[in-house]
């Protein structure tokens, strides 16, 4: 039962700092590219997918039944990176390009938040793989 | 215009009760469902994308429940935020495709945009029509 609360307790830590940190990145990159495309939350993704392919790749190669495994991956899997990337802001800023019109727009965030999240997790997993002797 | 202390706390705070609401329902998922497919953060994701195209448009200036900008980011940027994931949608794909399961990793992809833009549609129609039977 404690450790139940103990692995809530992570994944809302981690959910916050997570939360904070893209409200950050997304405020720094749109204050720089501007707001007529969302590049705040595309940047985010994508470096989001970078880093949980890297840390999935290390915490899953090593033995997952270890002490500490989960309350790892609840931490930084569930809720760190889980919280910093957002699908439900995508999803909002396409509806938005796609309700005023703009279809070439909105056509581009979901073709390249796809490719390049995909792309950024499979390359962070795989150096996660290749740092990992043995795996 | 910079984002505020209080602007970060509202998120801090939504996220982190998103995050454990997102944790809480993939375990509820796993549960049903079993743990072949990440049906968990696809739920999450359809489910949040749902909420924020309903309460953006409910409670822009014109809705039908204007609220202050720190409890737009509270349940925005922070709760919807906190319980979408697109890191660990990205995560459960290269893990199917890494498991050869190519078919199920392109109709997930597909259906999980199809499912995701379809929700925050639907809900920015509810609320329009809530909005517009206001009384006036």
């Amino acid at each position: 039962m404690s450790l139940w609360v103990a692995n809530i307790v992570l994944v809302a830590l981690g959910g916050a700092l997570g939360g904070m940190g893209r409200l950050w990145v997304s405020g720094r990159v749109e204050r720089i590219a501007g707001e007529s495309f969302p590049w705040g939350i595309l940047v985010v993704n994508v470096s989001g997918a970078a880093c949980i392919g890297v840390v999935g790749g290390l915490l899953l190669s090593r033995d997952t039944h270890s002490a500490g495994a989960f309350q790892l991956w609840a931490v930084l899997v569930i809720g760190l990176l889980g919280s910093y990337t957002t699908v439900s802001s995508f999803s909002l800023q396409t509806l938005a390009l796609l309700r005023a019109g703009d279809f070439p727009r909105a056509a581009l965030n979901v073709v390249a938040s796809l490719v390049l999240c995909l792309s950024a997790a499979a390359a962070g997993y795989a150096a996660a793989l290749t740092l990992t002797p043995g795996a | 215009m910079p984002y505020r202390l209080r602007d970060y706390q509202a998120v801090a705070a939504g996220a982190a009760l998103g995050s454990v609401a997102r944790f809480l329902c993939s375990l509820a998922m796993l549960e049903l469902l079993g743990g072949g497919f990440g049906w968990g953060t696809l739920t999450v994701n359809v489910l949040g994308s749902l909420l924020i195209g309903f309460y953006a448009t409910l409670t822009e200036p014109t809705g039908r429940l204007p609220v202050g900008p720190t409890m737009r980011h509270f349940t925005m940027a922070g709760f919807c935020g906190g319980f979408t994931t697109f890191s660990v949608f990205s995560l459960e794909t290269v893990l199917l495709l890494e498991q050869r399961a190519f078919a199920l990793a392109g109709v997930s992809i597909a259906g999980s945009v199809f499912l995701w833009l379809s929700a925050a549609g639907i809900g920015h129609l509810i609320a329009a029509r809530l909005n517009d039977r206001r009384a006036p």
